[in-house]
């Protein structure tokens, strides 16, 4: 789904990025209704206040400072900077940005040429039909912290270097992963998680204009399901929407069924199994598990909410099974076999518990 | 002549014989024009490429049962040459990328540019996308997923993937959001009885309840291996009989004697006949993650708890080494070693025990 997602971002971005570029323009298919709804200006972000308002003023004519975004996925960060580089630039927007994203090459070769030579164009304070435009470009990185830090290096001298024409913007989840020098040369913003309301207005505000026949209650299910994360709430709701047709009143079992999560009465099994200490029930209950195709990595990630709020755990056993919990997940992402990283997890709470 | 398992393969999304909502789900993504990538879960035998296969036929008719098989050649930047088979039709490409082993990422690249940056020439009537089914994604490497997820941006305009996998955790997230997952449970053991039946129905055969049980619970609900087994059972016997004998395959009861010989004695010299027994497993092309599996669900269901837990720490422990490094024999080996010793000290400190 989010490949749909980005396709509106690749024409705006690098030149090697023209897929559609030779041949006829087809008809295009509908828009991802993440893309469809969007926030047009600075003034439609979802709270972000401080960003919001140092945008504003670069909006009235200011000037901008090299920025830093970071918070979790989902929150606006790319949309922000986005719908400010268009009101800045109007129609001249494709000229003036570059953004490239952890899909595009971006190694110390990329930083060395493409950006440094973006960076060097001058850009003129006055659009070709006369009016005023800030004179600068924006190079927006997204995903930044997948750059490698030889890369990040390569950047620090050419931010400072070009400053009289080009303003860098990078994105990034996590700000630790962004090297000191770049940090410090930048002004940065966090982007909070969405609160529960302001996702559910938004999602209503979209199910309206989409004419979806929602149940009451599955909003705060996709508020669960998605964690604060706005793109993921639209895109479950629209595929939850399209693999339902529109006849069809989604509802809260449907929600989960389609984002694989796991229903939390899995979870409260899993534990009365480790409880009774019983390794034949565990390992014909991690059958079942496998058998209905439930995935296990998903099932460690919300194991870790489930165990840390568990109420009946003492604090000694929640951080026994937790640090397993960790281990069984760094195995399993590595390769590690399912069934036996369940089991040993599973083995490790029989133990806990006793 | 066919195996039954492709004989009697449904082949329209209308027919499937279990998930029959899902299938009416399915159906409806078909109806609107735009579709997204999607990946199917679920473990082996539950049907995930009949379903794949019933979903094609939904969107672009009989013409993608029209298979022909191709050997395409790629070459990798340090210029090796790779060969993968493909399968594929006039509407879509079907291929297993993992064939290439650790140059997955070229395949993955290069055939996909191939196929994406070719437009479908009738359009009326058509959809304006290819297909390309990846199978066996969980075993494509981190570096061709990064690969694939660029790829699946950049020409989504003329092509879909559809990947089966048998579990989501190995997919990194990025790919797995932005693919629509559907869900392919096994089927229950009374869908698999049924289909059992009907399929000797079909074949003019009586098929005997017993035996049929009998068949279920042997494949673990997978109907593939229960059809297979089935067909086997006619072979050795027809018609069937309730007391019917259905044989175990032959690698899970060596499998077995394996694990006792490992229970009945802890010597060095046992752990070098239990070496060859496991070299012996993998030259015949036993898959050593099944084998540490089969393994572990042997040796541990007649030991104490403590024990259990211990063993389970350690498997977890080989086995995710195993996965990283070349050599699976030793990891196997360094299991059952470790295996033997704490079986050991355990017995020793129970005779012990025992005395005072």
């Amino acid at each position: 789904m989010q490949a749909f997602l980005k396709t509106g971002k690749s024409g705006a971005s690098s030149g090697s990025d023209k897929p559609q570029g030779g041949s006829v323009e087809r008809r295009k298919p509908p828009a991802p209704w993440v893309e469809k709804y969007r926030p047009r200006s600075v003034d439609d972000v979802v709270e972000q206040s401080e960003v919001v308002a140092v945008l504003r003023k670069c909006v009235e004519g200011a000037d901008l400072p090299n920025m830093l975004l970071y918070g979790p996925p989902g929150t606006g960060k790319t949309s922000t900077i986005l719908a400010a580089a268009r009101q800045i630039f109007g129609d001249m927007y494709k000229d003036r940005i570059l953004e490239l994203n952890a899909s595009d090459e971006r190694g110390i070769n990329v930083v060395r040429t493409k950006i440094k030579n973006f960076s060097q164009l001058s850009a003129s304070h006055v659009r070709p039909d006369g009016r005023p435009v800030p004179p600068f470009k924006i190079i927006i990185l997204d995903e930044a912290d997948s750059m490698t830090h030889a890369a990040q290096s390569a950047l620090r001298r050419t931010m400072e270097k070009e400053s009289s024409s080009t303003r860098f913007c990078l994105i990034c989840n996590y700000v630790s992963r962004i090297i000191v020098p770049i940090t410090s040369r930048c002004s940065k913003f966090r982007f909070k998680p969405l609160g529960e309301e302001k996702i559910i207005a938004r999602l209503q505000h979209i199910c309206e204009l989409e004419s979806v026949k929602i149940d009451p209650d599955a909003y705060k299910t996709i508020v669960k399901i998605s964690g604060g994360d706005l793109r993921r709430a639209i895109t479950t709701l629209q595929s939850c929407f399209r693999l339902q047709g529109s006849e069809h009143t989604i509802n809260t079992a449907d929600l989960f069924e389609m984002s694989g999560v796991i229903p939390d009465y899995l979870l409260d099994d899993f534990m009365d199994v480790c409880r009774s200490g019983n390794y034949e029930r565990l390992e014909q209950f991690v059958r079942d598990i496998g058998y209905s195709a439930y995935s296990v990595g998903q099932m460690m990630e919300q194991l870790v909410e489930f165990i840390v709020h568990h109420p009946n755990l003492t604090d000694p056993q929640k951080a026994k099974i937790c640090e397993k919990l960790g281990e069984c997940c760094y195995r399993l992402q590595d390769g590690g076999s399912e069934y036996l990283q369940i089991m040993d997890l599973g083995c490790c709470i029989i133990l806990a518990l006793k | 002549m066919a195996l039954w398992v492709d004989k009697y393969r449904p082949r329209e999304l209308t027919k499937l014989d279990f998930h029959k909502e899902q299938a009416e789900n399915l159906r409806n993504l078909c109806k609107q024009s735009d579709f997204p990538h999607l990946m199917f879960y679920g473990p082996s035998g539950a049907g995930k490429k009949t379903r794949i296969m019933c979903l094609l036929r939904e969107m672009y008719g009989a013409g993608v049962e029209r298979l022909r098989s191709e050997t395409m050649t790629f070459t990798t930047p340090s210029n090796r040459k790779v060969e993968v088979m493909t399968v594929s039709s006039n509407y879509h490409l079907e291929v297993n990328p993992s064939d290439a082993g650790m140059y997955d990422r070229t395949v993955v690249i290069d055939l996909i540019k191939q196929v994406a940056q070719t437009h479908q020439i009738e359009i009326n009537g058509q959809r304006e996308f290819k297909v390309i089914v990846i199978s066996e994604g969980d075993e494509l490497t981190k570096d061709a997923q990064h690969a694939l997820r660029r790829t699946m941006e950049k020409y989504v305009a003329t092509c879909r993937i559809i990947m089966s996998v048998n579990s989501t955790s190995r997919i990194i997230p990025a790919i797995r959001s932005r693919c629509l997952g559907i869900r392919v449970a096994a089927p229950s053991e009374a869908e698999m009885t049924a289909i059992l039946q009907s399929t000797c129905k079909r074949e003019g055969l009586a098929l005997p309840v017993e035996l049929a049980k009998r068949v279920v619970d042997k494949s673990e609900r997978n109907l593939r291996r229960a059809l297979l087994m089935l067909e086997a059972a006619k072979v050795a016997k027809s018609p069937f009989t309730a007391q019917q004998e259905v044989p175990d395959l032959d690698w899970q009861v060596f499998l077995r004697e394996t694990a006792s010989q490992i229970i009945s004695e802890q010597t060095p010299a046992k752990l070098e006949k239990i070496r060859d027994r496991l070299y012996e497993l993998l030259t015949q092309g036993v898959p050593p993650n099944l084998i540490f599996r089969g393994l572990v669900e042997h040796l541990v269901s007649n030991c104490d708890m403590s024990i259990k837990a211990k063993t389970l720490e350690l498997a977890t422990e080989y086995e995710h080494r195993m996965q990283n490094g070349a050599k699976h024999i030793f990891h196997l080996e360094a299991f059952v070693a470790q295996f033997m010793s704490i079986y050991k000290k355990f017995m020793s400190e129970l005779l012990m025990t025992d005395d005072f």
